[in-house]
């Protein structure tokens, strides 16, 4: 019975992480109608970005001051677009047009200079972190404007495809720049298991304590969302784009910029996917994997629904931990010989697609209705 | 008409992607051409880069310091295989026929590649060296013409490992009763010590516990909760890449003791335990014979080699498990070429002359200090019915700070090792439908 | 000028309908056909044999029937790569088990196998669409994976997992040189091609492409979907098969479920959408594409680097190998979405007119 729950336990646990890397495929498709396949890709440059700033052991100075530059430029871009409201109605031959240019020059600038100050020593965290985030908005920007927006109106495999292309793209181009070694990431998560429940059971249950620190990060980022979402102005357009972008559009929503924030926003939830996986298994390139754990967690919750990718990522973290362990027992109990193990490996493609025979359209995914 | 310029440049583009040809580097023709499959990219690349910087490196303190091979220099190309099989089938097609007398030999790092170059080796008679790893049964050259899995096989691997577990429990007497697991990478390469293990399990009464872990074996978890409910005594794992270190974390996660586990020597490296941290303290792993640290050679290679025709190498670096892997390596060929230029001449030489060269290598310990790789390695002598030269090995353990020698050699157990090779490879032939060489006719 | 249909009159609706209509299609293809088997083995280096033709055209076979799914019947499969290792380990099994079939029966019964599992698979497909069900095929993608590698039946229990193809013997003639090799999966592929093209220009092909183009309505005029939807899951995955089984044994001659894993998946429907969805010819250009441009880039980029005077180390090749290659897909998509084969038929277009514009 403790081994039970340790097995379930253990799985919740890693379906919350599962649901980390989910939950920006999820925001992408909802607000753009991509499969972003890139995702992956995205969780191993978020955290080689955020690993090499933090405890630089490849990059030198050098990049760190370009990194340095991007990231303020980013900012600088940023904060200027909020202050004037989201709009850069100028006229021509007013100097005013030429401000962004302006500002995210000296931003670069300024941000160099800081970056050449501080030396290739690394940033603290609180820097390092906002600086990883900034180069995650550059990849969203460059995404956007040289991906989607030339292949609008195509169909989704396409774009899917195009995605795809980016994966590459972005493996390549990361570890160009940082690196393709093992960089273990040390942010001071705890690493140590604790035992719970010791007077009921005799060893007591056995939880790591780093999966739960995912698991409270990925609480807090699903709450962020959700308030993000439901309360600010851009979440109420990224809803209404998400529901029909035509209409959104005929409204004075403006698409692109919408796009852009989705990805930036995707950026960042892979950077927290990155920084709890990379604690547990060190910044390198089998984060892109983790993509593929993502997908059944996406069918079966449905494309479209936040908390299906939570609920989604629970039921398979906890199915194929269990289903890992008892397969064996279970065909040898019924056969006579017991089936070799492994079962992990395809047990949640398979539940989610038994799933689906019965509900196409995934747990919370909305219902899809046809017409002639 | 943008759209159609568009258009135009990505037709031209792919009529130039379909006309261009392979250019050929023009070759001197006192070369001796040995290509280098590596992976410097991809899920392994962390164990693959200091291995491929080993062997560059010793290849160009070759060329550097003794003008190259009896002054037959080498011509040597890296070709970027990312452990994928079909990739390697390709860069050795690619590069068999390269320099004036076509490739030395390959060395393939990588089970999987081995499988696959072992059918095409003989029709282009080019040797193919698996130094620690490949089909073990391949130790037999009658059968195996062209392999050479020197310096041990993985059943060879798991015997010496069985041997230290034996030793510290006690005697093999002890072994009765007792539970020992295996996490393994599940592809062929973890699979080769299953049958060494599951004869010797049979042999001394302990249970095998088998856990395979998919590629690339970041996810272990149901694997290690496993081991904390069965609670196996002690713990093989034969992993490569990634998967080493997330097994070394994991173990820490269901606080299995590290000092309980015994990796093989393709897990006992410091890319395997660093990530990990302090949590891997105490883990154990074989050695191929050498371990980590400096051995006289090394002085010439920092003078000749580094920082020279694009070496890649780190000076902190040169000293690391998987570097002097690469070297060792490299060495072994390049003295199998010596071997081999002695009876052919000092030019280059063809595959076939080179493979005379591999089995009738014979290194003894005043060569091998000579060489720079005093007690590296034990002297090794490889002759039609053995390939593999010698069954050595011992243990090291990561300290925090370092691989620290714990163990005295262990010899592979013949008596166990020969009816298995024999068994084996006699099924090989017969599905091949191979006539083994008779051993006592070869010169 | 001299792509010109003038004078060319259709007397016979037989004539109309036929593949080229065209003559000088007919010719041009007929060229290229004989070029293929009888130039191109005498010109070619064993290298470009063995490493650029064969796995080319294997792998074209492949995405022929990858885009009778895709292209023609509209289902996105992602699960290729384990239909190609059914069709292998089928024909393995049937080589090991049966050794008295011929080698081209095998391969063959490795293709039936895989088309009857692909029936199986194709099921789901009947209540679940677009991208659910691409995500749906990677089911089989990794349940086939898994089973071939821990089933020991499977395998024939070899203690590594991985096993051999038996001696290539087609009817008396031993396929073992990199020559013999191409030739024998040209004619191979020939026979499929010439076979996928009349399929999907028949009745058949022409039920998928209404299920592709809006499947209710398909269902109004009298298609049934169940039918049209497995037959071209089961002959898809037969093509699929059959290349999986040429991709084994005359290919890689030796092999693990590694070989068909799921980047073997994502490489052919890269082809499919490269070279073109719904184009027979596409396939080839497609396959094409994907196979040769990484070893173009690997090959040449650091000629290229030292023509500015930068030595590249093998690590950075790669990378930027992956970047290129990255960029010029999304490229492509861009510039062409509908693939190589619309470009092909722009230019057929265009040199129907030349030397005016209009």
């Amino acid at each position: 019975m403790a081994f039970f729950l340790e097995v379930l336990i253990g799985g919740l646990l890693t379906g919350v992480l599962y649901s980390l890397v989910a939950l920006g495929f999820v925001l992408i498709f909802k607000a753009s109608g991509v499969f972003n396949f890139a995702q992956g890709a995205m969780v191993l440059m978020a955290g080689l970005a955020l690993v090499q700033l933090f405890e630089p052991t490849y990059i030198g100075l050098w990049h760190f001051v370009g990194v340095g530059a991007l990231s303020a430029a980013v900012v600088g871009l940023l904060v200027l677009r909020t202050v004037r409201g989201g709009t850069f109605a100028a006229a021509k031959g007013d100097w005013r047009i030429h401000l962004p240019k302006i500002v995210a020059v000296g931003a670069g600038l300024l941000g160099g200079v800081l970056a050449l100050a501080g030396g290739a020593k690394g940033w603290p965290l609180w820097l390092a972190i906002p600086a990883a985030i900034a180069v995650m908005v550059a990849v969203a920007w460059v995404v956007e404007r040289w991906v989607l927006r030339p292949l609008v109106n195509q169909e989704g495999i396409i774009l899917f495809m195009a995605t795809l292309g980016v994966t590459f793209f972005i493996d390549g181009f990361s570890q160009t720049l940082f690196g393709s070694n093992v960089y273990p990431l040390n942010i001071g998560l705890s690493k140590d298991p604790m035992f719970l429940l010791e007077g009921v059971f005799e060893g007591g249950i056995l939880v790591n304590k780093l999966d739960i620190s995912g698991g409270v990060i990925a609480g807090v980022l699903v709450a962020g969302l959700a308030v993000f979402f439901q309360k600010t102005r851009i979440g109420r357009a990224l809803r209404a784009v998400a529901d029909d972008h035509a209409a959104a559009q005929s409204v004075g929503i403006p698409l692109n910029w919408i796009w852009f924030i989705v990805w930036s926003v995707a950026g960042v939830v892979a950077l927290v996917a990155a920084i709890v996986w990379g604690s547990k298994l060190g910044i390198q390139f089998s984060l892109t994997f983790l993509a593929l754990k993502a997908l059944p967690v996406l069918i079966l919750g449905g494309f479209t629904s936040v908390p299906g990718a939570i609920v989604g990522g629970l039921l398979i973290g906890a199915g194929e931990k269990v289903a890992e362990v008892y397969f064996p027992v279970v065909t040898k109990f019924l056969t006579g010989t017991a089936m070799p193990g492994g079962v992990e490996y395809w047990f949640a493609y398979v539940l989610a697609l038994l799933f689906l025979l019965f509900r196409p359209q995934g747990l919370f995914g909305e219902r899809i209705i046809e017409r002639v | 008409m943008d759209k159609i310029t568009n258009r135009l440049a990505a037709l031209a583009l792919a009529g130039a992607i379909g006309l261009t040809g392979v250019a050929a580097p023009a070759f001197a023709q006192n070369e001796q051409f040995i290509p280098i499959l590596s992976y410097r990219t991809g899920a392994y690349a962390p164990n693959g880069i200091p291995f491929a910087n080993g062997m560059s490196d010793y290849y160009r303190l070759i060329n550097n310091r003794d003008g190259g091979i009896n002054g037959v220099k080498i011509a040597f190309e890296e070709c970027e295989t990312g452990y994928a099989t079909d990739k390697g089938v390709e860069c050795y097609e690619r590069l068999k026929a390269k320099g004036p007398t076509g490739a030395a030999f390959f060395n393939p790092l990588s089970t999987g590649i081995t499988f696959a170059l072992t059918e095409k080796a003989p029709i282009d008679k080019i040797p193919i060296i698996t130094m620690g790893y490949g089909r073990s049964e391949s130790r037999n050259g009658a059968v195996f013409t062209w392999n050479f899995p020197l310096l041990g096989t993985y059943w060879t691997a798991a015997n010496i490992a069985m041997q230290h577990i034996a030793k510290e429990m006690g005697g093999f007497d002890k072994l009765k009763g007792k539970k020992i697991a295996l996490v393994f990478h599940d592809s062929p390469y973890g699979k080769e010590p299953i049958p060494m293990l599951t004869e010797m399990s049979k042999a001394h009464g302990f249970e095998l516990v088998l856990l395979p872990v998919t590629h690339p074996g970041v996810e272990q978890k149901s694997q290690w909760l496993q081991i904390r409910q069965q609670r196996p005594d002690y713990t093989l794992l034969w992993g490569w890449g990634v998967m080493n270190s997330t097994s070394v974390k994991e173990a820490a996660a269901v606080n299995y003791p590290r000092d309980k586990m015994v990796g093989v020597w393709w897990s006992g490296a410091e890319p395997d335990v660093l990530p990990a941290g302090d949590q891997s303290t105490g883990y154990k792993a074989l050695m191929l014979q050498h371990g980590s640290g400096k051995f006289p050679v090394h002085a010439d290679i920092t003078k000749h080699a580094l920082g020279k025709d694009g070496s890649q190498s780190k000076p902190d670096d040169i000293d690391d498990v998987l570097y002097n892997r690469g070297m060792v390596n490299a060495m072994l060929g390049v003295e199998a070429i010596r071997t081999a230029q002695k009876r052919f001449g000092n030019k280059p030489l063809t595959g076939e002359q080179i493979r005379w060269g591999l089995e009738n290598l014979d290194l003894s310990a005043a060569r091998i200090k000579e060489l720079g790789f005093e007690g590296a390695l034990k002297p090794l002598k490889i002759s039609c019915g053995d390939h593999e030269g010698t069954r050595s090995g011992r243990v090291h353990q990561w300290t925090g700070k370092e691989w620290k020698v714990i163990s005295d050699w262990y010899e592979g157990d013949d008596k166990l090792l020969v009816p298995m090779v024999r068994d084996t490879s006699a099924k090989y032939a017969e599905e091949k439908k191979i006539t083994a060489r008779d051993c006592s006719k070869e010169s | 000028m001299f792509y010109r249909e003038a004078g060319q009159f259709k007397t016979s609706y037989g004539r109309d309908m036929a593949v080229f209509p065209i003559a000088q299609d007919r010719i041009a293809i007929g060229l290229i056909v004989a070029i293929a088997f009888l130039a191109v083995p005498f010109m070619a280096t064993e290298y470009f044999l063995s490493s650029i033709m064969v796995p080319t055209l294997i792998l074209a076979l492949a995405a022929i029937g990858l885009n009778i799914l895709v292209g023609y019947c509209g289902q996105v499969s992602l699960g290729s790569g384990a239909f190609m290792a059914i069709g292998a380990y089928a024909a393995y099994n049937f080589a090991i088990r049966v050794p008295e079939l011929p080698l081209l029966v095998t391969i063959l019964l490795g293709g039936v196998v895989s088309a009857m599992v692909g029936i199986a698979f194709g099921i789901p497909s009947l209540r679940i669409k677009g991208f659910y069900l691409a995500v749906a095929t990677l089911a089989a993608q990794f349940f086939f994976d898994w089973l071939f590698l821990r089933v020991g039946w499977f395998t024939n229990y070899t203690p590594s997992g991985s096993v051999n193809a038996p001696q290539l013997n087609v009817f008396g003639w031993i396929v073992n040189t990199p020559t013999e090799k191409y030739l024998f999966v040209l004619g191979v592929v020939c026979v499929l091609a010439v076979l996928a093209k009349n399929l999907v220009r028949g009745h058949v092909g022409r039920q998928w492409m209404a299920i592709r183009d809006m499947d209710i309505a398909a269902e109004i005029i009298g298609i049934r979907p169940m039918y049209a939807k497995l037959t071209a899951f089961a002959v898809s995955s037969f093509f699929v098969g059959v290349a999986g089984s040429l991709w084994a044994f005359v290919h890689l001659g030796s092999w693990e479920p590694l070989a068909f894993n799921i980047d073997r998946s994502f490489q052919l429907l890269f082809a499919v959408i490269i070279g073109g969805l719904g184009s027979i010819a596409g396939c080839f250009m497609g396959a094409a594409f994907m196979w040769i441009l990484p070893i173009f880039l690997d090959i040449a980029l650091p000629p290229l680097g030292e023509l500015v005077g930068w030595k590249m180390d093998k690590a950075t090749v790669s990378h930027f190998g992956f970047m290129i290659f990255g960029a010029l897909i999304v490229f492509f998509l861009i510039v062409e979405p509908h693939g190589l084969a619309r470009l092909w038929s722009i230019m057929k277009e265009k040199l129907r007119l030349w030397p005016f514009p209009y």
